[in-house]
């Protein structure tokens, strides 16, 4: 019966795992992607040597990370793609496991992301040091000192905060408090999430009264820095068709993979675009599954930061146009509003390790449709979209769907 | 500001500061679209185009966007205000805004500001860095009603 809905070109995610997202001195990359990828096969009820491309994604790792994994965990002599793409690196191995299975080389994909991260404080707009202190142009804007603090900031949480009061600016404003009841959602749904590396609720005084780091962002609408890793097993509908009942029953069918960068715009040489791509994304991913924003029962998207997830509810369709700041206060994307968004915790509280993040945004997604997510779970949950974005720019939108039968 | 170009001891914090006896930008500039850019480009991202010609950029803009950093790297005075300038012939500048409160109730969006430089600092051959920025105009009521402070 299952079988009969499977259409042989479809590609699905037969397996997943996520480590808990936390800081693990004692470990590697290495250790926590290895420890994924067998979770991730044991979910599936496959081995290595089933396995026929594998994708590895890290953003800060020395090179050879999908080599090193198969070391931890099965040579097989597969071909190997590591791959960084900023903060959508995982989505990018994802993507790179898809098109492999797309193309007819390989029945089993499998995608890993992980990241060794520790306490790395705050990212972008390092200081150039120094010994001797001598102004002579340097790069490609004949730069004689480091410009960061001078000519604007290149810090995340700035950048992040004028993207979000750009669109406050084209659309007739965003209070504080609107993007402060983002980062209280977030740190609120993570207290029913045991794989999140932070689990405290704050009030809505606590987030808006941690300290400013860049306004309209404090610390509690920052996203932490983190170790951690997840893991998709991805299968050919081909493929799925003869496996076991079981395994048929808890696949998720991927209904669209999408990956795009950022289309020239005016503004963008000096500050990243973070909007257009989003939306040529999810245009793609939409048509592509055939499903639109009113049909998601649940949404995982990047929220570096509190502004970033505001205006990703504008930029996946999630609200009416402009209408950002009123979605949040309409509760909608709370985990019992019309629209849940997060109900990780999302990258301010679960966490954001930034190879992870790209594939442990699908995991949580495949855990709600499997109605495996226990307390956090979405009730009823059939189709949901996982969204990342990484500056430079690239973005990663995956819709997923649950098995028909 | 005293600094010229012919001064040895000063130069400009970025090569598209042109200092003088009136500072600006100077962007390339695509012959074919019009595209702007504060640094080389072996061919045009918007049009593809490889013609570039220089171009002068207007000294008054508007805030598009802003942010008031209180965490930077080390030896980064905060807090600071970083905008998003949009100049009057549409050319969008990242700066810092100065001779204005780092505070949301005073930073207003859509606020008119005009370019303005001042010595950042002085390295250990007694040259002194040129940085640019953006001062309210305070000469005519400055921008919208603020939406953030509602």
């Amino acid at each position: 019966m299952a079988g009969t809905r499977i259409a042989p070109d479809s590609v699905w995610v037969l397996g997943a795992h996520m480590t808990r997202f936390a800081r693990y001195p004692e470990f590697d990359a290495v250790d926590l992607a290895a420890e994924s990828v067998l979770g991730a096969l044991a979910d599936g009820g496959v081995a290595i040597g089933d396995v026929d491309v594998l994708a590895a994604g890290s953003l800060m790792q020395p090179p050879g990370l999908g080599q090193r994994i198969q070391k931890q965990v099965g040579q097989t002599g597969i071909p190997v793609y590591n791959v960084t793409n900023a903060c959508a690196t995982g989505a990018t191995a994802v993507r790179a496991a898809v098109m492999a299975i797309k193309a007819g080389e390989a029945g089993i994909g499998l995608a890993v992301g992980a990241e060794q991260m520790g306490k790395m404080g705050l990212l972008g707009g390092a200081a150039k040091k120094k010994e001797k202190r001598v102004f002579e142009p340097s790069g490609r804007y004949g730069a004689v000192t480091g410009i960061d603090g001078y000519l604007g900031t290149a810090t995340m949480p700035g950048v992040f905060a004028q993207a979000g009061m750009a669109y406050a600016g084209e659309h007739g404003g965003v209070s504080f408090e609107q993007f402060a009841r983002v980062a209280y959602k977030n740190h609120l749904h993570s207290t029913l999430n045991p794989l999140a590396q932070y689990r405290k609720k704050f009030s809505m005084a606590e987030v808006m009264e941690s300290p400013m780091m860049s306004y309209p962002n404090t610390l509690l609408m920052c996203c932490p820095t983190g170790d951690g890793a997840a893991a998709a097993v991805l299968v050919s509908g081909e493929r799925l068709r003869r496996m076991a009942p079981e395994q048929r029953r808890r696949a998720v069918k991927l209904s669209a993979s999408v990956l795009t960068s950022d289309p020239y715009v005016e503004w963008g040489q000096v500050q990243p675009d973070v909007n257009t791509l989003t939306r040529n994304a999810a245009a793609q991913a939409y048509e592509a599954a055939g499903v639109g924003p009113e049909d998601l029962d649940l949404v995982e998207l990047h929220d570096c930061f509190a502004t970033a997830e505001l205006i990703h509810y504008d930029n996946l369709g999630l609200c009416e146009p402009g209408a950002a700041g009123d979605f949040i206060d309409s509760g909608a994307p709370f985990r019992d509003g019309a629209t849940p968004v997060n109900v990780s915790g999302g990258l301010i509280s679960k966490g954001h390790p930034i190879g992870a993040t790209g594939v442990a945004n699908l995991y949580e997604v495949v855990a709600h449709l499997r109605g495996e997510a226990g307390d956090r779970q979405v009730p009823g949950a059939k189709v949901g979209l996982a969204h990342v974005i990484g500056l430079g720019s690239a973005c990663g939108v995956h819709i997923l769907e649950k098995a028909a039968a | 500001m005293s600094s010229s170009a012919g001064d040895p001891a000063s130069v400009p914090i970025v090569d598209y500061l042109r200092l003088g006896s009136r500072p600006h930008l100077r962007a390339r500039q695509c012959t074919n679209c019009g595209a702007r850019y504060f640094d080389r480009r072996n061919a045009c991202a918007n049009c593809g185009g490889t013609d570039m010609a220089y171009a002068r950029v207007r000294n008054q803009g508007v805030v598009k966007s802003f942010t008031i950093v209180h965490r930077a790297a080390p030896g980064i005075p905060v807090p600071f205000v970083s905008a998003i300038v949009e100049t009057a012939d549409g050319t969008s500048v990242r700066s810092n805004l100065v001779n204005c409160d780092p505070d949301p109730e005073t930073v207003r969006l859509g606020m008119k500001v005009r370019l303005t430089t001042y010595a950042m600092g002085t390295d250990d051959n007694g040259t002194t860095a040129v940085a640019f920025g953006y001062e309210p105009i305070r000469s005519q009521r400055a921008g919208t009603k603020n939406p953030q402070g509602h």
